[in-house]
């Protein structure tokens, strides 16, 4: 479904993605792992078109997307959350799904002659998702007047409206308590059965090889592994990227 | 004679309304810091008076000068796409000094510094509105479409994309929406805004110079917006009857006014320094000026 081949991406002298290859496959939950500064959330920014490559190719569904505008790439069917929050602050969480839903909202004539309506439909969608994430009574909430783990709900909430077949989660479950961590869980495996394909950065191991169909792992830019999570986890070159020689 | 005076300033005020409001389209609820907008105004202006005083109907000259200012509008955004903040405001500040410099040096159609006498009172199929009370109404059935416009613009799910790319420009691209025709809408829809302003200006004067469309005159307008308060229509009606009312008791107190135009603009700076320091979002903001 995603093909990255001879990916490289160089900061000055650093390497952050050096000559990287893998693909995912369809319907699957594929978790991306590695040491700190392996490249993982570059090769995120590379494939959601918020850098450029340096070299290499990114294609989706037999198309090619490298270079694509991040709205470019979003609209291919690629939804995209982010390591740090990015909610709308002043917006209301409500409003802030509603945006996700299409892009109806971005047609200045339709809108202003009044043609484009919020629908019970939209509504009903977006009080599933709020549900979905126990988060009903925070709909009339301001993005800013939400804690860590909360706005996290709600990006993962809008992740999942935003249109997609590919899911790329960077770090879902990082700073959320253990039990919204088995509620993220839960959420990622319901959407697997529906069809969904998720691909995922985690530094959790526990919950990125419990989740995972397939694992790949990045150390200094390039694929040092890639296989099922029990294959991983006695891997020898992962135990050495993790731990050292 | 007071009436008179009362409705020449119920004028200026909705002058002022239709050029803050629009400044809060692009600046309060898209986050694009547009210092051009006073240039905006001048376009506006020049295009209603020339075309006025080639003889074309007023209706015809105040859509073609708003038409005008937001197709200037979209061709500033080009350029500017990926400036934020301070790159921006330096820019568009440029874009204000360029148009100024247009009108003073393009002699042979803006007469220069000698600027365009005689421009005619608005006249709208053979109904004139040469007297003060009707321009006063006139004024007055613009500002109420020119609010419900962009009130209807920025409570639309449109609007809520505009605000979107203000709080988070990235965040938003990644939903699949296009930022650039966004802000460029906007813009343009600002510019378009300010255009019928200048055209108003221009024939309620009926003079209009380059000294009229200088960065002094953006002051007023940036210090309604912020005072009001960003992304507040209620915040910029109130802050821009205030602003444009508070200065004119100067005159009654016997200040002549070679007085009267300076302790207006140190006025201005006193409120906006006190609301910057306690209340930054302004009356009735929803966000703070980064």
């Amino acid at each position: 479904m995603l093909k990255i081949q001879n990916l490289s991406k160089h900061f000055g002298g650093v390497k952050a993605v050096n000559n990287c290859s893998f693909d995912i496959k369809e319907n699957n939950i594929t978790a991306l792992i590695g040491p700190n500064g392996s490249g993982k959330s570059t090769l995120f920014n590379l494939v959601s078109g918020i850098i450029k490559e340096d070299s290499g190719k990114i294609t989706y569904n037999k198309q090619d997307i490298t270079n694509l505008s991040p709205e470019k790439v979003s609209n291919t069917g690629i939804s995209r959350l982010f390591q740090k929050s990015q909610l709308f602050d002043n917006l209301t969480i409500k409003e802030n799904l509603l945006l996700a839903i299409d892009n109806e909202d971005t047609k200045f004539w339709k809108n202003l002659l009044g043609k484009n309506k919020t629908t019970k439909e939209k509504e009903e969608r977006v009080n599933k998702l709020l549900k979905l994430v126990e988060m009903e009574s925070f709909a009339d909430k301001l993005g800013r007047e939400l804690s860590y783990g909360q706005k996290r709900l709600i990006e993962i909430a809008r992740t999942i409206l935003n249109p997609h077949k590919l899911l790329m989660l960077d770090e879902p479950i990082a700073g959320v308590t253990p039990k919204l961590r088995t509620k993220i869980s839960e959420i990622l495996l319901n959407l697997k059965k529906q069809g969904a394909t998720i691909l995922l950065i985690e530094h959790d191991m526990n919950f990125a090889l419990n989740l995972a169909d397939e694992v790949i792992v990045l150390d200094e830019g390039r694929v040092i592994a890639k296989g099922t999570p029990n294959q991983i986890k006695n891997n020898k070159k992962v135990l050495e990227a993790y731990l050292g020689d | 004679m007071i009436e008179a005076y009362f409705i020449h300033l119920a004028i200026l005020v909705g002058i002022y309304l239709i050029l803050a409001l629009s400044l809060q389209l692009a600046l309060g609820y898209t986050g694009l810091i547009n210092l051009g907008h006073i240039a905006f105004f001048a376009i506006g202006a020049y295009v209603s008076a020339l075309l006025t005083l080639s003889g074309i109907p007023f209706i015809i000259a105040i859509l073609l000068a708003g038409v005008i200012s937001a197709l200037f509008g979209f061709l500033l955004s080009i350029p500017t796409n990926k400036l934020k903040g301070d790159y921006l405001a330096l820019a568009t500040l440029a874009f204000t000094f360029v148009i100024y410099a247009i009108t003073l040096n393009w002699a042979s159609l803006t007469r220069g510094p000698l600027g365009l006498p005689g421009i005619p009172k608005p006249s709208i199929f053979g109904l004139s509105f040469s007297s003060n009370l009707s321009f006063l109404i006139l004024i007055l059935v613009i500002v109420l479409a020119v609010y419900f416009l962009i009130k209807r613009i920025v409570y639309s799910p449109f609007g809520k994309v505009l605000e979107a790319t203000r709080d988070n420009e990235l965040a938003t691209r990644v939903l699949g929406k296009n930022t650039f025709k966004i802000k460029s809408i906007a813009l343009g829809a600002s510019a378009f805004f300010a255009g019928i302003a200048g055209s108003l200006y221009a024939h309620y004067i009926t003079y209009i110079d380059p000294s009229s469309f200088t960065i002094m005159q953006l002051i007023p307008i940036l210090c309604i917006v912020i005072i009001g308060g960003l992304a507040s229509l209620r915040g910029t009606i109130i802050a821009t009857i205030i602003l444009i009312l508070l200065p004119e008791p100067l005159r009654f107190i016997g200040f002549p006014s070679s007085v009267v135009g300076p302790m207006r603009q140190i006025i201005y700076a006193l409120i906006l320094l006190l609301i910057l320091i306690y209340r930054p979002k302004g009356f009735f903001g929803k966000v703070e000026l980064e």
